[in-house]
């Protein structure tokens, strides 16, 4: 390695760039081929242990780290949000070891690192977003055996998981799966899209972004190239439907997003925002209102203020 | 402007600071050195070692310090910073046979060669707490004598002695391509899983969980009656061939815990009757991990003996997928992040199902 390399592959704290060695990268970015070339297949990989806990996003983190560079510019969100613990700890640690930009804006962003969300703004074909994987089998629930899982996927026999969603219609009328909604990928691959609300599941069909999943504990790597067929399973009398609300984006107005309800009073107060907090404040420093804007900001400031001064 | 319920940064750059504040305690008692943990809580950094996958007492004295205590988190620690380490290469496989034994016990034979050597045992200590230890002045330097005739420097195996008569199955070589031993921190767990990966998975496993795992084989969920043929303590060489050398040279000595169990197997169409083996191996002094890792090593073998599979020990997949206690303790720790977007996917849901439910209700009243 040449002196001027090795500059460029030094970062923080004596760790190479982006943390992980580059012998590691190579063999995970191979593995990334591979499951670009096969959409939808779960690719196993030598996952290394990360500074972080496994179950908290190393699988992702291993997928970022490996296609990172000092031109990307990184944005990290945890149920839609830039601002929650998690996402502020992972961007820490980019920031950290690999000294690239990073924002909350969507649409400037190089690479989206998320765990259970795709963001409510459109994504490009310059853009990658990765996925951070707590359980990569979508078979797992009916079979807990690997074994068994993976001739199932060999043989694309998948009648178990149809049988699962009829006994749901069966049952309950409806098919009882909110988020980690099974989908067929390119016709082939049965695929678990990640804990993301069903709601977000038609927007990766077609998707014009590079997909990459990255599951660290479980140890395997799937992705979805741009513009590949994603259904989510159905049947023709019970076709697939998205969550709806009765109400609006109670701050930013918006009828289209995932909204998270927030508890306001224990009276049973409560309203919905955006849980993509970019979309949402983007949306109103373009002066989109909701109903309650200005007094739900006050009355949950107060609401959280007063259970702050609780717990102290 | 509404905030969804943040931990910003300061707010985590502030938690830091209080664990590094209830790490130092009172500040009136003496600072915890690196040199006292690592010479008085042997058997912590013992365990840290063996399930952090690195022998480097300094460093498992330090994690355990920055853990306060925490053994898990000090395996974590260990864990993370063992994986930026570069492999040069492997080792040839340590001779235990030519162990500088400090401990060697078998509870098949009453004598032997070699001798029974009890060791440092806890074994038959009465436990009562010994409140000499609480003195302010402390223990002294306790020094034990030393015996006459010294240890012998080669002590056969127990498992060989009954080799010689064929009465257990001889230690075969690898499967396939030989040589190649498995590596799961740079491979993930295939299976069916060869026995090099079973054991290297068991011996960075937890030790309450094999421990557990071991205990059930013996209360009849896979029973396989074992003898604890020997179990050995002390120092053996690592050695290592350097490319541009072609012989090895030592590089150091470690020190290792070693249980070999003598299982009964009835035979099946293809073996006679024969005692089976169940291994176990720690860094250190893991005795309790060594013993419960060999019984589970044995059930294990369930398969490959034409044994029925049907208890969760023997049970390759569960054993292997849920012993590893970092990625257990990630997991089951992970519920602590926000899940509120699933939750309220949830919410939506039982709604619904509510709502279909009690207008199905009202139609049968009706």
């Amino acid at each position: 390695m040449s002196a001027a390399q090795q500059q460029a592959t030094e970062g923080d704290d004596g760790y190479n760039f982006a943390y992980l060695d580059e012998q590691t990268k190579r063999m995970i970015r191979r593995c990334l081929l591979k499951a670009v070339a096969v959409p939808g297949y779960q690719v196993p990989f030598g996952g290394r242990e990360m500074p972080l806990p496994y179950g908290w996003g190393t699988g992702g983190m291993q997928v970022t780290a490996s296609i990172i560079g000092r031109d990307d510019t990184l944005k990290v969100i945890d149920q839609g949000a830039d601002d929650t613990t998690n996402a502020v700890n992972i961007r820490r640690f980019f920031a950290r070891v690999a000294e690239v930009p990073t924002t909350e804006s969507t649409a400037e962003a190089s690479i989206v690192q998320t765990r259970h969300r795709v963001p409510e703004d459109p994504m490009r074909e310059d853009q990658i977003i990765v996925y951070q994987v707590p359980q990569p089998e979508p078979l797992r629930p009916l079979e807990p055996r690997e074994i068994e899982c993976r001739k199932m996927h060999a043989y694309k026999e998948y009648g178990l998981m149809q049988v699962s969603l009829y006994e749901d219609i069966a049952r309950f009328g409806e098919i009882a799966t909110s988020y980690s909604y099974p989908v067929m990928v390119g016709d082939r691959y049965l695929m678990s899209p990640t804990p993301i609300p069903k709601f977000d599941n038609p927007k990766m069909d077609d998707f014009p972004a590079l997909q990459l999943f990255g599951a660290g504990r479980e140890k395997r790597i799937y992705a979805i190239p741009p513009y590949t067929k994603v259904k989510s399973l159905d049947f023709d009398d019970h076709p697939f439907a998205v969550q709806q609300w009765e109400e609006d984006c109670a701050l930013c107005g918006a009828e289209d997003t995932f909204l998270d309800e927030v508890i306001l009073d224990d009276q049973g107060g409560k309203m919905y925002v955006c849980s993509d907090s970019h979309y949402c404040a983007r949306r109103r420093a373009e002066g989109h209102e909701g109903k309650l804007s200005e007094s739900a900001a006050r009355a949950y400031a107060a609401a959280v203020g007063a259970a702050e001064e609780e717990e102290a | 402007m509404y905030v969804a319920v943040k931990g910003g940064e300061q707010a985590i750059l502030n938690s830091h600071k209080l664990i590094a504040e209830e790490r130092r305690g009172d500040t009136e008692v003496p600072e915890l050195s690196l040199a006292q943990i690592k010479e008085q809580m042997q058997l912590a950094v013992d365990r840290v070692m063996t399930e952090g996958s690195l022998y480097d007492r300094d460093l498992a004295a330090l994690a355990i310090k920055q853990a306060q205590g925490d053994l898990l988190e000090a395996i974590f620690l260990l864990r993370a910073y063992r994986t930026t380490l570069t492999r040069f290469g492997e080792s040839e496989p340590i001779d235990t046979s030519c162990m500088a034994v400090r401990r060697r016990i078998s509870a098949a034979y009453k004598d032997l060669p070699g001798g029974q050597v009890l060791g440092p045992s806890y074994d038959y200590t009465h436990r009562l707490l010994d409140f000499a230890l609480a003195a302010e002045e402390g223990v002294g330097a306790p020094e034990a004598e030393a015996a006459e005739a010294g240890v012998d420097e080669s002590i056969p195996r127990v498992t060989d002695i009954l080799n010689h008569e064929g009465l257990i199955e001889e230690e075969t070589a690898l499967d396939g391509d030989a040589g190649a031993v498995a590596d799961l921190t740079r491979e993930p767990l295939r299976f069916p899983a060869g026995r090099d990966l079973r054991l290297q998975n068991l011996a960075r496993g937890d030790e309450g969980f094999l421990l557990a795992l071991g205990y059930s084989t013996q209360r009849g969920y896979g029973r396989n009656h074992p003898f604890a043929g020997e179990i050995r303590l002390g120092e053996v060489a690592v050695e290592f061939v350097p490319e541009e050398l072609g012989f090895p040279i030592e590089l150091g000595e470690i020190t290792v815990t070693e249980c070999q169990m003598i299982n009964q197997f009835a035979g099946s169409a293809g073996r006679p009757p024969q005692f089976t083996r169940g291994y176990g191996l720690s860094f250190g002094h893991c005795e309790r991990k060594t013993m419960a890792m060999a019984l589970v090593d044995r059930a294990l073998r369930a398969r490959e003996l034409d044994e029925t599979v049907e208890y969760p020990a023997q049970d390759e997949e569960f054993v292997l997928y849920h012993s590893d206690n970092v990625e257990a303790s990630g997991f089951v720790q992970h519920l602590k992040l926000p899940h509120y977007v699933d939750f309220q996917s949830e919410l939506q849901l039982i709604r619904s199902l509510r709502r279909r439910h009690d207008e199905e209700q009202q139609e049968a009243a009706e």
